[in-house]
């Protein structure tokens, strides 16, 4: 009986099937992000295949960028749509502040490496520190997008004349319409404004999540209870999350930006 | 609490942040080269600068899931127990470029 038993504990240690190893040499929260994150990422792949659906559905502008006038009847040139920068008012800085963006998350990726990395050296203070930049990076990315946001809503000086659907009257009218909303917009097609908010929406909403979960991390290894347990594995966990939100942003970036 | 700090700081090691600083700054240079291809090549070129904003898109992910989240280095069934399924979202593209006639 006792040899049975024995052999059975042989058997399970060799065999991936029992229990006992770990042929990912992961942990069970790692995996588990990990597939989180695939899982996510058919989200966001969803979403930028839809802009795609539907932008070449609607007619491209085929004229030169330099007297590009925005207009419901094509496309826009994103560069001609996004570009203005905060207390540079009226100026044509294509592209800038979503480049500062960019920049910002990028940055903010790279303290959170090293802010794993300071965990894999269980090295608390410097976890702290790194935590904080993360921080910061993600509270300053939410406030451009913000910013962005209010900027896209209330729209430019001249606005645009559009003829819209009057809900009231059960008429069309033509009036000056300045911003944009789910319904109509000054820049082109309305599902432009409604990808670009359901996009960089969907997309700020997990920064929002990221830096609460960072905050979190941070008060956990500010109070020592990764000291306590004798790893910093949960740096790792939230870390690799807060990197995807960095990696969507590079494709909301090159798919809703540049092309 | 404080005092068990001061006695493991001594063991603490030294950072070894070369590679992040590195991978940050291939991110850098490829984001400044994809703004400068938006900006110098002419927009008769559409196709192309698709293909390498596309192309630099795909360098960037890279490194961010390859160095950032370590991918590159964890045991190759993880790897590809990532990367695998990804292929739905290809097929997905590729499915809709074919029936739309692009």
């Amino acid at each position: 009986m006792a040899s049975t038993s024995a052999s059975v504990e042989q058997s399970k240690k060799t065999s991936a099937w029992f229990g006992g190893v770990r042929p990912m040499d992961a942990s069970y929260g790692k995996l588990m992000m990990w597939f989180f994150l695939l899982s996510d990422a058919f989200s966001f792949s969803g979403l930028l295949i839809a802009y795609g659906l539907i932008r070449f559905e609607h007619p491209a502008y085929t004229g030169s960028p330099a007297d590009f006038v925005a207009s419901d009847a094509y496309w826009p040139i994103p560069e001609k749509i996004y570009n203005a920068f905060p207390f540079f008012h009226g100026i044509d800085l294509p592209l800038v502040f979503v480049g500062l963006m960019t920049f910002i998350l990028i940055m903010s990726s790279v303290t959170m490496v090293l802010a794993v990395e300071a965990g894999h050296r269980k090295d608390r203070k410097d976890v702290e520190k790194w935590m904080l930049w993360t921080i910061l990076g993600g509270i300053t990315f939410l406030g451009c997008q913000a910013w962005e946001w209010t900027h896209f809503i209330v729209g430019t000086d001249e606005g645009a004349t559009r003829t819209v659907w009057n809900y009231i009257s059960n008429s069309w009218e033509t009036t000056t319409i300045y911003g944009a909303n789910l319904r109509v917009n000054e820049y082109g097609p309305a599902p432009f404004a409604n990808l670009f908010f359901f996009i960089t929406g969907f997309h700020g909403f997990h920064v929002f999540s990221g830096v609460l979960l960072n905050i979190l991390i941070f008060h956990n290894a500010a109070f020592g209870v990764y000291e306590k347990r004798g790893h910093y594995e949960m740096v790792e966990k939230v870390g690799l999350y807060w990197h995807f939100v960095d990696l969507v942003w590079v494709f909301v970036f090159t798919f809703f930006y540049l092309v | 609490m404080a005092n068990t700090y001061e006695t493991t700081e001594g063991e603490i090691p030294k950072p070894q942040t070369k590679i992040i600083w590195r991978t940050f700054w291939i991110l850098l240079i490829v984001t400044a080269l994809e703004f400068l291809v938006a900006f110098t090549l002419p927009a008769e070129y559409r196709t192309l600068k698709i293909l390498i904003f596309v192309g630099m898109t795909i360098v960037k992910a890279f490194y961010i899931v390859g160095e950032f989240m370590h991918l590159k280095h964890e045991v190759k069934s993880l790897i590809w127990s990532i990367l695998i399924p990804t292929i739905f979202v290809v097929w997905l593209i590729t499915a809709l470029l074919v029936e739309g006639g692009s």
